[in-house]
């Protein structure tokens, strides 16, 4: 072979002795060493560009003046306001959606890891999850939409005076988001459990303790990191998730609440998150006002590196 | 203060929550099924999904057919959107795949310390970066420039009178779509390399194997089976971008005819997922609706026939012992 040609004599030290050099290779490998590293800084290079890109739009458009004032119709890119309530549309919506994504999280993969029983049945809940995480977000959009116009769930959002159930509204959206979140958590949730050495559980029981009693006085507190991380990285899918958004919650550009008392009455009203906004902004939607959508852009993909970098310090560096 | 819960009081009770996701599950295929049921009714079953007549006639038709709409109404042939849902998740992930292999195998092997530790986070990256930015980047900067610097006046003349080559093209969205699948695949084949046991690599390299035979011959050959389930999970993916390809496409029904050479990658496309955002205004009549929810069940359907192909897909690998 011609790699073991050129070895040194002495007995190498490493798996990888000093003749396996590029050189060596014959001509296929050597193409294909180029090519992988072409991939690998191509790969790179798209990454950096398109940060970079948005980085340099975002300097462009974005100001204070932008960030806390209310969009506003308008013909002239000038005269359409701000992306006050995108934010806090996209705020309140992420809240919703976690609060209620996290426990479901944390207390399915609880049952599974710590019950489990019976197996089948553990283990179609975990499959499901897997269908859940599988599914497109616009076919959940979708049932969401059918779901929230069911009469009984009316007052959730906005109700006609014919009796039509409108089905749209920050309630609706949150709701479906939070499936969005929920194979995330749980996935944490479970590597986190599966991590605790069974010694530990073993010990409490031996003391006595029930099942319940361990979850709660032993595992729990070993809990609170991967809870967190399975928050966080569920965090950044529901602030850049778009086809829910734009289905659910009625894409008005200003958050309008409906009747009733101040948070109830939001959440059944209808508004909009920085990626409809976005989307309404740019060519494809109604608006036409790139500059608008590049600056809303922005602080999306702002917020989802911080989100980002979170979960890198959470996490370690390892992880792809 | 109340009784501790017992312990088995918490198992029902945890597994009442449990099984919720079991409960949404069946109700969203009988939400969507039971919404989808008249297109699939007076269509006769999957008839639909074949070809005849202009797709986006029929939609723009079915707005105007009242609370009421008589069955004819609800006339659909659907081939186009499913046409170019095949062929955009088709191509992203044809191309996709290539591209994430040589990727992964540069982080697992060759890259350097330093520039594998700045790879890794900005794959994480661009798999975080959210559709709607790329549909943004896509519309504002890919389209125009395809439109007005690739794509020559001769092919603008030689389509216009059947349709309009702006920019909004199949090359920008299987562009874009390759970008966002490409990071989930390499984060699945860069596990399943790594999840290949050291003595496999270690035993080939003893035997005088070098570098690129290791990784090629031996990680590669053994990961072959979680490479395939990679693909199958970008395909789903792929097949359930929405907003994205809403975005780049073009918003036109049309069936880009490969056959025709270079002129039809910059055609205008659609797929079923993108035409559900893009009539998602007209929702309110029941045609439409029931139309973009037989949309829905399509996706779901294969969605769900993906996932299982990705789980049957890696059997072989757990069969030997390697976890991915």
């Amino acid at each position: 072979m011609a790699a073991t040609a050129t070895a040194p004599s002495r007995a190498p030290a490493r798996a990888r002795p000093r003749a396996d050099s590029v050189r060596n290779w014959r001509l296929r490998q050597r193409v294909a060493f180029a090519a992988v590293w072409a991939a690998g800084l191509a790969l790179c290079a798209i990454a950096v560009a398109i940060v970079g890109f948005m980085a340099v739009k975002g300097a462009q458009y974005l100001d204070v003046q932008t960030v806390f004032s209310h969009p506003r119709p308008g013909v002239r890119q000038i005269d359409t306001g701000g992306i006050l309530d995108p934010i806090e549309g996209t705020l309140v919506l992420t809240a919703l959606a976690l609060a209620l994504a996290v426990p479901l999280g944390v207390v399915t993969a609880l049952w599974v890891v710590e019950y489990g029983r019976p197996r089948a049945l553990a283990r179609l809940v975990e499959s499901g999850i897997e269908i859940v995480a599988g599914t497109p977000d616009i076919v959940i959009a979708l049932f969401g939409l059918a779901l929230f116009q069911l009469p009984i769930l009316g007052a959730l959002s906005f109700t006609s005076s014919g009796g039509g159930v409108f089905g749209r509204s920050f309630f609706a959206a949150g709701t479906m988001l939070s499936l969005i979140a929920l194979p995330i958590v749980y996935t944490s949730v479970r590597e986190g459990l599966t991590a605790i050495p069974a010694q530990m559980r073993e010990a409490s029981w031996a003391l006595g303790k029930t099942r319940i009693c361990t979850i709660r006085a032993v595992l729990m507190p070993r809990l609170r990191r991967p809870i967190v991380t399975g928050s966080v990285l569920g965090m950044g899918r529901i602030i850049g998730d778009t086809a829910i958004v734009i289905i659910l919650l009625g894409s008005t550009p200003q958050i309008s609440p409906e009747n009733g008392p101040p948070v109830l009455g939001l959440l059944r009203g209808t508004g909009s998150t920085l990626t409809t906004f976005v989307y309404d902004a740019s060519p494809a939607g109604e608006g036409n006002a790139p500059q608008k959508a590049y600056a809303a852009a922005f602080v999306l993909l702002a917020l989802v590196l911080i989100v980002n970098l979170a979960v890198d310090r959470l996490v370690g560096h390892e992880r792809v | 203060m109340r009784a501790p819960w017992t312990d088995r009081q918490a198992h029902r009770r945890l597994g009442a929550v449990a099984c919720l996701v079991l409960v949404l599950i069946v109700a969203m295929v009988a939400f969507v099924a039971v919404r989808a049921w008249p297109t699939l009714a007076h269509n006769g079953g999957v008839a639909w999904l074949g070809p005849g007549g202009s797709t986006d006639h029929q939609l723009g038709g079915m707005i105007s057919t009242g609370r009421h709409a008589p069955a004819a109404a609800y006339h659909l042939r659907a081939w186009p959107l499913v046409y170019g849902t095949l062929l955009c998740a088709g191509l992203a992930v044809a191309i996709g795949l290539a591209f994430a292999l040589l990727c992964a195998i540069f982080i697992v092997e060759f890259a350097p310390r330093r520039l594998r530790a700045m790879t890794i986070p900005l794959v994480r990256l661009l798999a975080a970066v959210p559709s709607v930015v790329f549909g943004l980047i896509g519309v504002l900067v890919l389209v125009p420039f395809v439109g007005n610097h690739i794509v020559s006046a001769h092919q603008k003349s030689s389509v216009q009178y059947v349709v309009e080559l702006t920019g909004s093209s199949v090359l920008v969205a299987v562009l874009v779509l390759t970008v966002m699948v490409t990071p989930i695949m390499i984060a699945m084949i860069v596990d399943a390399l790594r999840a290949v046991p050291a003595s496999w690599t270690e035993g080939a390299a003893a035997l005088g194997a070098n570098r690129w035979e290791v990784i090629w011959g031996v990680s590669v050959r053994a990961a072959r089976p979680a490479i395939v389930a990679a693909a199958v999970l970008a395909c789903a993916r792929a097949l359930g971008e929405a907003v994205m390809i809403a975005m780049v496409a073009g918003g036109r029904a049309w069936a880009p005819n490969l056959l025709d050479g270079a002129t039809a990658i910059f055609e205008p496309v659609n797929t079923l997922a993108a035409s559900i955002v893009g009539q998602s205004e007209a929702i309110t009549a029941p045609a439409v609706r029931s139309t973009l929810y037989a949309f829905a069940l399509l996706l779901l359907f294969s969605s769900l026939v993906l996932s299982v192909g990705g789980y049957l897909a890696k059997l072989p690998m757990r069969r030997q012992g390697i976890r991915v």
